[in-house]
């Protein structure tokens, strides 16, 4: 665990360098803040007048009602999202080239297109009075597509005795899928799966460019209406209440993910040696092959996602 | 009743406006995500900490409320006369700066240390371990997920249209709000128009990626 | 162990919201610094009300009829973000109008309509009546039908106190804001005012404040939008002279002409007896510019 790369353990010089580096940046870091909460409080963003909103339980009760909302967007299109995303994954790995051919184009549209435009389309064309549906719609289209390139790399990345095994004892299809290949596949891509729910709970927040009542929404309806102290409006209040809600929540789905991850890596850790090593064919554990694996069919991009 | 003839001068704006954003949002982000990784692997302690906090911040913000951030944080600061066009780049370049962080970081990461060792054991000093080996064996690694990012960037560059950006995503509300077009029809062309800068760029990367590979 | 961490995080959040609730103050900022005093406004529901001509009005009678307006304008359409209850000028006009169409409080739906979307929300039927700074013009008329106006606006100009600016006339090379895809704004556009920048911004609240922190010149809309945030902040004035002429009418379906005549008489009856100057002058009255002549309904 000590050694880097990049460098060899510290040395006494090194590590007296390493010291000054440290308190240096930390004093950078600090002055930083220092700096931003004094220009804070000089152009006068923590005037009590601009925080008085959120003792209101009235208030209290309009964000939990917008955190609902949120979520129960987030639900709805998650839920759709997988659905559409093994829909889509079986699609591009079926036996009749028409079907592979047509699925591999929808996915490959919607992943190339920007989210927002495609919240622009949905809303302005159908659902202008039901922003909700443009934008779990939406939601589904695009991030379905992108579950299902998780899906199929994951499946791929099953080892082909696997399948070979399983269709020599005489298991069809369909079988083949759900009994030996699905369930590997999912397990190895969870964490890929929940880093993509996170990224669709992240665009719920796009919900608030075409006014539905999502969290951020509420925020910004609270900054504007508040009346302004010495010509300062609750802007600054917002962004720091509701930027912090935001990030708790991605941050208790994200460290969901980092569970998963470890978790998977620690049965990892219990397999004899010579498995680890990748050297055997037989057993090799999903969670390592599926990571190697993607790059090299064109599946999904591997590491973060940002979109 | 064609939309890209009527409007072709604005369809041609939006375009390059997209491209211009998209281009200089990348250089931030790849200056910041590589300053950003190198701390995230120094022996500074301090700096690891400032790094991994920045990436955790960044990535489970939303992009809207990051540009609510920038655009109505830096005038709070006192950093006034922004022109919105490079708050949107400021916005787009530190959200994707930390995703760029992750894969330059896993990039090095997937170097191994016996190599390293190797180099230093034969002499090299640390930027010619750096220079020579490490870099190039994780530039290898990093370039496809870094080319999914960009063309993710480029997508989410249409978010700039909410924050007074006359990008490509802005020309879809403006012709929306002008009678007598199809919508579908605008869209399609907009769709058209971000294919044309994402498929570029997926070429521009599968182009590098193979000239960079080597028989493992 | 990590997950332990963030779930025993997640579980103090959850309380401490539970419990800030539990003691938050009752009421909100708004309520407690209103004028107890002030008259309620209400108006006598028509309950005769028979516009059987109206297919829009057919279809919601006896049910609820949905109108469309603004949230964020104080003193002409606001909602209140806390308690969700609507005011302002705008509001008023539209309860009256519903009162005689047949329709109480309790049957008014209220929906927040942007400004790009109001044209395609009334012809979709996704409202049935629009009031909110709806100016009538020309352009508007060939995708929805006007009832009204109901109110006389003009655009303006917000700046600070000490500014130079004392008309449209001085905009050369300033700096000026207003809200995306408004009128206001394309005007502002024109090349004969010679802005050097026209920023579109969400709301007219970010505008202020983009003017509050010197980040633009000016900000410019409807008077009647830019008194309410003159009122608000010390610093800023209203440059008063209006350069356009901005009638509001009530946006409904065209070819709806049963409607549009229902509204009309609404408008008509309401001015008459009293009601509008009532509304006026607890709404935008506030500002403290006494209410002018009622404007005369136009039968285009």
């Amino acid at each position: 665990m000590s050694a880097s790369v990049l460098y060899d353990v510290p040395g006494p010089k090194a590590r007296r360098r390493n010291r000054v580096y440290g308190v240096i940046s930390i004093a950078a870091v600090l002055g930083l803040i220092a700096f931003i909460i004094y220009r804070l409080d000089h152009t006068g963003q923590f005037q009590a007048g601009l925080w008085d909103d959120y003792q209101y339980a009235n208030t209290q009760d309009r964000i939990i009602e917008g955190l609902l909302t949120t979520l129960k967007t987030f639900a709805l299109a998650a839920v759709f999202s997988l659905a559409l995303g093994a829909a889509l994954a079986a699609g591009r790995l079926s036996d009749h080239r028409w079907v592979r051919w047509s699925t591999t184009v929808v996915v490959e549209f919607f992943r190339a297109m920007p989210l927002l435009i495609m919240i622009f389309l949905l809303y302005y064309a159908y659902f202008e009075t039901q922003p909700m549906w443009a934008l779990v719609i939406g939601l589904t289209l695009y991030n379905g597509s992108v579950q299902s390139e998780i899906f199929r790399a994951g499946i791929n990345a099953v080892p082909r005795g696997q399948s070979e095994a399983a269709y020599a004892i005489g298991l069809r299809k369909t079988q083949v899928m759900t009994n030996v290949l699905v369930p590997q596949a999912v397990r190895s891509m969870l964490p890929s799966i929940i880093s993509q729910l996170v990224v669709t709970l992240k665009d719920t927040s796009l919900g608030f460019i075409i006014l539905y009542e999502e969290l951020l929404y509420v925020g910004k309806a609270f900054a504007e209406r508040t009346p302004p102290e010495n010509g300062v409006y609750a802007f600054i209040p917002m962004v720091i209440v509701f930027g912090s809600i935001y990030i708790l929540l991605c941050l208790a789905l994200s460290s969901l993910a980092t569970w998963i991850e470890r978790s998977t890596q620690r049965s990892r850790k219990g397999a004899p040696a010579a498995l680890a090593a990748g050297s055997a064919t037989v057993m090799v554990n999903p969670s390592q092959s599926a990571k190697a694996r993607p790059d090299d069919d064109g599946g999904p991009q591997k590491g973060p996602k940002t979109d | 009743m064609n939309v890209l003839t009527d409007n072709f001068a604005a369809f041609r704006d939006g375009f390059l406006k997209t491209v211009e954003l998209t281009a200089l949002s990348t250089l931030l982000a790849l200056v910041l995500g590589i300053l950003i990784a190198a701390f995230r692997v120094s022996p500074v302690p301090a700096l690891r900490v400032f790094g991994t906090v920045w990436v955790t911040l960044l990535r489970n913000t939303p992009l809207v409320l990051l540009f609510l951030i920038v655009t109505l944080g830096l005038p709070a600061l006192g950093l006034k006369g922004w022109d919105s066009f490079w708050l949107a780049v400021m916005a787009l370049g530190c959200y994707t700066s930390a995703f760029i962080c992750e894969a330059v970081r896993s990039g090095i990461n997937t170097v191994s240390v016996g190599q390293a060792e190797a180099a230093r054991s034969i002499g090299m000093t640390f930027s010619q371990t750096l220079g020579h080996i490490v870099l190039p064996q994780a530039a290898r690694t990093a370039i496809p997920p870094v080319g999914s990012l960009i063309i993710a960037l480029t997508k989410n560059s249409a978010i700039a249209s909410g924050f007074d950006v006359m990008e490509l995503g802005a020309l879809q509300k403006e012709l929306n709000a002008d009678a007598g077009y199809n919508i579908l029809v605008i869209f399609l062309w907009i769709a058209i128009c971000y294919l044309i800068i994402t498929l570029t760029l997926s070429g521009l990367f599968r182009l590098l990626e193979n000239r960079m590979a080597v028989a493992r | 162990m990590k997950l332990r961490k963030t779930a025993a995080a997640a579980v103090v959040v959850l309380a401490l919201t539970a419990t800030a609730t539990a003691c938050g103050k009752e009421g909100s900022p708004d309520e407690d610094k209103k004028d107890k005093n002030a008259p309620k406004l209400s108006y006598k529901v028509n309950s005769a009300a028979d516009v059987k001509d109206s297919p829009v009005w057919s279809k919601v009678k006896g049910k609820t009829i949905t109108i469309g307006t603004k949230a964020d304008q104080p003193n002409l359409g606001y909602e209140d973000p806390s308690t969700k209850e609507r005011s302002g000028f705008d509001v008023e006009v539209a309860r009256m109008i519903a009162a005689e169409l047949g329709f109480d409080e309790k049957h008014i739906e209220w929906r927040t309509v942007p400004s790009e979307a109001r044209e395609t929300q009334i012809s979709s039927g996704g409202v049935q009546l629009y009031l909110g700074t709806y100016t009538i013009n020309d352009e508007r008329k060939k995708q929805v039908d006007f009832g009204g106006p109901y109110y006389l606006a003009g655009q303006d100009l917000l700046v600070k106190k000490d500014s130079d600016i004392a008309g449209p006339e001085d905009l050369k090379g300033k700096k000026v804001c207003s809200v995306t895809g408004s009128t206001p704004l394309k005007r502002i556009k024109e090349k004969k005012y010679g802005v050097s920048k026209a920023k579109a911004q969400q709301g007219y609240q970010l505008c202020v404040q983009d003017l509050n922190n010197g980040q633009v010149d000016a900000v410019t809309t409807d008077d009647s939008i830019l008194k309410g945030y003159a009122g608000q902040n010390d610093g800023l004035k209203v440059v008063g002279k209006p350069f356009s002429q901005e009638p509001y009418g009530v946006g409904l379906k065209k070819g709806d002409d049963a409607l549009r005549e229902a509204v009309n008489k609404a408008i008509e009856v309401h001015q008459k007896n009293g009601n509008w100057k009532k509304a006026y002058d607890a709404t935008l009255g506030k500002s403290g510019v006494a209410a002018p002549t009622p404007p005369k309904v136009d039968r285009y």
